[in-house]
């Protein structure tokens, strides 16, 4: 701690922060550009003078950069001073020289920093009356806008695009009085993270395209606190509504999470919400077609199986919230209680799942993974499976070099200075994946391998940490000495990291990660840390709720039962194959599906209800560390869509059961009692009856407009508030705008403070967690102990075949999740499906990039293009996972190409 | 394309460094050696030379007033628009060519002999007005001694 003065007044500080930081925290109003919490200080754009002076006899001071100045012991400042002021005044005078005065029309308005800083300096007259200097603007693709009159050259575009995420398509031109933030040519920003550009602009140059297409300002939006459903790490998301539409995604920080970022998929994949293809009235199955009817005829038809004789199966999802998931288990009885996944699936997911839950074993949060300082990946193309944690891991490879610069002297936040130190140094970093990764040019060794020889060096890894582990024979050439290597980097780290998951459909990939972490432990690492990532937002709850395997519900169409199954928030054709499901479909005497979205499993349904998208309702879901974390009802939807928990709340009232749940709490309370592995889920956030002041919490803004008006072509009187049973949140403006809870809090706003920077007030200091602390409730934390049980099966080297090749899944952040792939500017991202093989491999068959061949699979075949990856083992090939077009293959599996004979 | 003299050129120069990229503004002046101006598809192929993104190679060619983006005439003239020769009248010297060229700053002539740009600031303020030529710098400029000048650069 350092004691600072400010104005004359003592402060405790904390030392190793510079001047803006403690400044910041302390409360004090300095306006400040190109410095960011997340970013470090690069001291560009001059706003955040204050004066230093000397000692207490000096009167005179001079101007310094707060946030190039560190907060050492005894240093005295003022904020409060006119010459610093007036500079501050200027510097903002000078930004407005060139910026355009067009906030009516700008997106940014009303949420902007730069209008914030503006009234904060007192620059409130513009005296340049000349001609300002004007760019052509770019096409950047579906995601960004691009307005470059307005940028104050701050530089925190590149910065975060370049140095925080690793993207190398947007760049700074040009030089004085025209430097232009851009790409070389017009094109699509490819980094997977480009969507943050929007929240880290100051100003309005990148705002969101998908906004613009339906804009609303940002204090006529509605909010309510949530979670991203597009993978299994579940980053906060804030999402905001007018008129019935979900209008955008914006970050919800939490400090644990996802801090200040999204990815592009998180943050551009609600137009599902909006789409075509949505389910808005229960339909019902006549003569051959489904048609919409009342809630009460579709109950009412649902009631006359549900008293039959016939056997209720109820298959769950790991797209549906826990409370969903249990209320359906309560219907049909734990016993007939199906999980929703492929087998496979099931066994990568139960094996990651009691590992993680093994005593000995941490499963690091987010942030966990963005302070490891030593990373092997295995299996994982982390940006494209679970982007979040691939931008994680590129700053744990930055961070562990800081100590370098501040052996030199360098202050850990003065960022400009520390990446000159390092020279573009990176921390340990080993890629051990099928094909080539996006954090490669980050890497220390990236090697590519079919499933099985990926799982080898992991099996072969632990066993060099601890003798004990079991041994891999006859490794191959490179192996032994890459395992070493390997083995050393983790042992010598202080926070050694296995990043793992089920994406490459292997299961001694997870279990030859579980074995390296808990060779780790037995080694005494105090600090080694196991993340695996999770397919989709909630792949561990139907698995907690102990959920039989959808194979085994599969299996009624066989045993000649009379069944009838009740689908929940699932495609089962993107779980199975294809003639299994229609057998299953089809042999049940009835078949209900709840859910929010038509697909192919909505069209072979008796009986659908419309379910409420995590924008319409409420609920929790388990992230891939662990963390069980609430979504809030952002509004009401229209009609009879609502959560599927509540549908399967009136069923149990119409059938003889015991689920007569009302609300969110009553379920949630049932759940604890009767799932002892979700008994904290009751206190992932305040139950709806709390109040603060007395007051719910309103979830529009203050400034909120048109409400007396926003119906007035119906009915000129105000019609009453919509209820929230659910939540202590309400439908207005009214109320207590607490953020007594982060779990409750969607939008942070402070005095002058109108921009997503107003949260640097609810932070006990900038960049740090939030003053109520983080949002979500870790299910469980590492026992003491340590597993020493490792996994002892090793599977043989890879073995190319003559004939055939292994298919493997490829992933894409666009594309292979099934809700994302629905809004229109991910679409456009995604890629055609294809077969990717290798050079060697293509010669051999003799086929080119872009010919089109026969794979045959399972005794399919499918018609498909050509792409050469180099990356890629030979005698495998890759299919892009998820596509629409070719929802369901199983893989990893022997295939063969067959070249087309042209006719 | 680049053609192999010049690939070789820049791959001789990134030998010379620790990492290749430091090799870009080298890569940039070969180039422009060779080709008076550096177009869009060479920015993307000295990308590829040294690993990196056309977007970087971008932001180094066009920070540098030296390095051209834009065709260019065989002769480029700077004028110095800086405070020493603002002083002592470049503005009547640049009218002058101007006027004597028939092109604005910025243009080359029709018959290619002449690119008009303006530089601040060459070092020779003691003998302002002054412009460079191509390499060469010219002092103590007016409006009837230039014409001389002019007339080494065919
Ligand atoms: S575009 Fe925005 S973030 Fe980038 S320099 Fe300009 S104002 Fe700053
Ligand atoms: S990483 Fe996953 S959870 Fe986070 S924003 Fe992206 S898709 Fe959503
Ligand atoms: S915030 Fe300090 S100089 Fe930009
Ligand atoms: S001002 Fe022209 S040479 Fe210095």
């Amino acid at each position: 701690m350092a004691t600072i003065y400010v104005d004359n007044k003592p402060y405790v500080v904390n030392e190793g922060r510079n001047l803006l930081q403690v400044c910041l925290s302390l409360g004090f109003n300095l306006p400040y550009f190109c410095w960011h919490p997340a970013l470090g200080s690069v001291g560009a754009c001059r706003q955040c003078a204050v004066k230093q002076f000397k000692d207490e006899k000096d009167k005179r001071g001079k101007i310094v950069m707060a946030c190039m100045t560190p907060a050492a012991e005894g240093v005295r400042i003022a904020v409060d001073d006119e010459e610093a002021r007036q500079f501050r005044e200027t510097v903002i005078e000078w930004l407005m020289a060139n910026h355009p005065h067009d906030c009516p029309v700008c997106d940014e308005g009303g949420e902007c920093h730069l209008q914030d800083m503006t009234v904060m300096t007192g620059h409130n007259y513009r005296k340049y009356r000349f001609p300002k200097r004007t760019y052509q603007n770019q096409y950047l693709g579906p995601f960004i806008n691009h307005e470059m009159n307005r940028c104050i050259q701050c530089y925190r575009c590149v910065r975060f695009y370049q140095d925080y995420a690793g993207g190398q398509d947007l760049g700074v031109f040009a030089a004085h009085d025209r430097v232009y933030f851009g790409r070389h040519k017009d094109g699509v920003l490819e980094n997977e993270f480009s969507g943050n550009l929007v929240e880290l602009c100051p100003t309005g140059v990148f705002t969101d395209k998908t906004l613009k297409g339906h804009y609303t300002r940002a204090w006529d939006l509605q909010t309510a606190p949530s979670v991203c459903v597009h993978c299994g790490v579940g980053c906060n998301t804030t999402p905001g509504e007018r008129y019935g539409l979900l209008r955008r995604i914006h970050n919800r920080f939490n400090h644990d999470v996802n801090g200040y970022f999204l990815c592009d998929r998180g943050r551009y994949g609600y137009e599902f919400v909006n789409g075509e293809r949505r389910v808005r009235t229960p339909l019902l199955k006549r003569d051959g077609a489904l048609g919409p009817v009342t809630r009460a005829e579709a109950l009412t038809e649902i009631g006359k199986v549900l008293s039959g004789p016939a056997v209720l199966l109820g298959i769950g999802s790991p797209r549906a919230s826990i409370e969903s998931n249990f209320a359906l288990r309560e219907l049909v009885g734990p016993d007939r209680f199906y999980d929703g996944v492929s087998a496979r699936e099931r066994q990568l997911l139960s094996a990651m799942l009691s590992t993680l839950r093994a005593p000995g074993v941490h499963s690091p949060s987010l942030r966990e993974v963005g302070e490891a300082d030593a990373v092997f990946v295995l299996g994982e193309n982390l940006a494209e499976v679970a982007p979040m944690i691939a931008l994680q891991v590129r700053q744990a490879v930055y961070r562990s070099t800081v100590p370098m610069g501040e052996r030199l002297g360098i202050p850990a936040w003065h960022d400009s200075a520390i990446r000159e130190a390092i020279q573009g140094r990176h921390g340990p970093l080993y890629l051990a994946t099928v094909t080539g990764d996006k954090l490669a040019d980050v890497a220390t060794r990236s090697w590519c391998a079919a499933p099985d020889d990926l799982a080898r060096l992991g099996f072969a890894v632990a066993h060099c940490i601890d003798p004990t582990a079991p041994s891999v024979s006859d490794l191959s050439e490179e192996l032994p000495g890459l395992a070493k290597e390997i083995a050393g980097a983790l042992r010598s780290a202080q926070r050694p990291l296995i990043v793992s998951g089920p994406s490459c459909g292997s299961l001694a990939v997870v279990q030859a990660a579980a074995n390296v972490a808990i060779s780790l432990s037995a080694a005494g690492a105090q600090h080694a840390a196991l993340c695996y990532d999770a397919p989709e937002c909630n792949s561990f709850g139907p698995a907690l709720l102990d959920g039989h395997g959808l194979d085994e519900a599969l299996q009624a169409a066989k045993s000649g039962s009379v069944y009838a199954a009740i689908v929940l928030e699932n495609d089962l054709y993107r779980r199975a194959d294809r003639a299994a499901v229609d057998a299953f479909l089809e042999g049940a005497e009835q078949v209900v599906v709840i859910d929010h979205t038509v697909h192919d499993t909505t069209k072979r349904a008796d009986v659908v209800l419309p379910a409420a998208t995590f924008a319409e309702g409420d609920g929790t879901l388990v992230n891939n560390e662990g963390r069980a974390q609430r979504f809030v009802q952002v509004f009401k939807a229209q009609g009879d869509v609502q959560e599927s928990w509540r549908w399967l709340g009136e069923l149990s009232r119409t059938a003889p059961s015991n689920g007569a749940w009302q609300n969110l709490d009553h379920i949630c309370t049932r759940i604890a009692e009767t799932a002892p592995a979700l008994g904290e889920i009751a206190r992932v956030a305040p139950a709806a009856t709390a109040r603060f002041l007395a007051q719910r919490i309103p979830r529009q803004a203050h400034r909120y407009s048109g409400r007396t008006a926003i119906g007035a072509h119906v009915n000129v009187h105000e019609p009453a508030l919509p209820e929230d049973p659910d939540s202590p949140m309400a439908f207005s403006m009214e109320g207590f705008p607490s953020t007594c809870s982060s779990a409750l809090t969607s939008a942070y706003w402070a005095p002058g403070w109108n921009s997503v920077q107003a949260l640097n007030k609810f932070q006990a200091e900038v960049g740090g967690p939030l003053r109520v602390g983080n949002a979500g409730v870790r299910l469980w934390e590492v026992a003491e102990g340590h597993d020493h049980k490792y996994f002892e099966v090793i599977p043989p080297a890879f073995q190319s075949r003559e004939k055939e090749h292994l298919a493997v899944p490829l992933h894409h952040i666009f594309g292979s999740e099934e809700l994302s792939v629905l809004s229109p500017s991910v679409a456009e991202r995604a890629p055609a499906s294809y077969v990717a093989v290798n050079f060697r491999d293509a010669e051999a068959l003799q086929i080119t990039d872009g010919e089109n061949v026969q794979l045959v699979l399972d005794g399919i075949p499918y018609r498909l293009p050509v792409r050469i990856l180099p990356d890629l083992p030979s005698g495998v090939v890759g299919l892009p996972s998820g596509l629409p077009e070719m929802s369901w293959v199983k893989l990893p599996g022997w295939g063969k190409i067959v070249k087309e004979v042209p006719a | 394309m680049l053609t192999e003299e010049i690939k070789h050129e820049i791959e001789a120069e990134a030998e010379r460094f620790e990492r290749k990229q430091a090799a870009c503004i080298e890569a940039l002046r070969i180039v422009q050696m060779h080709r008076r101006w550096v177009d869009d598809e060479s920015v993307r192929d000295i990308a590829s030379v040294l690993d990196m993104s056309p977007d970087e190679v971008d932001s180094v060619a066009t920070f540098y007033n030296l390095i051209y983006r834009h065709p260019v005439g065989r002769h480029v003239i700077r004028v110095c628009a800086s405070v020493s020769c603002w002083l002592l009248g470049y503005e009547r010297l640049l009218d002058h060519l101007i006027q004597r060229l028939g092109i604005a700053v910025g243009e080359t002539t029709a018959d290619g002999r002449f690119t008009l740009l303006l530089n601040q600031c060459l070092g020779a303020c003691d003998h302002a007005p002054a412009l460079m030529i191509d390499q060469d710098q010219y002092q103590d400029l007016d409006v009837a001694n230039v014409e001389a000048v002019l007339e080494h650069y065919q």
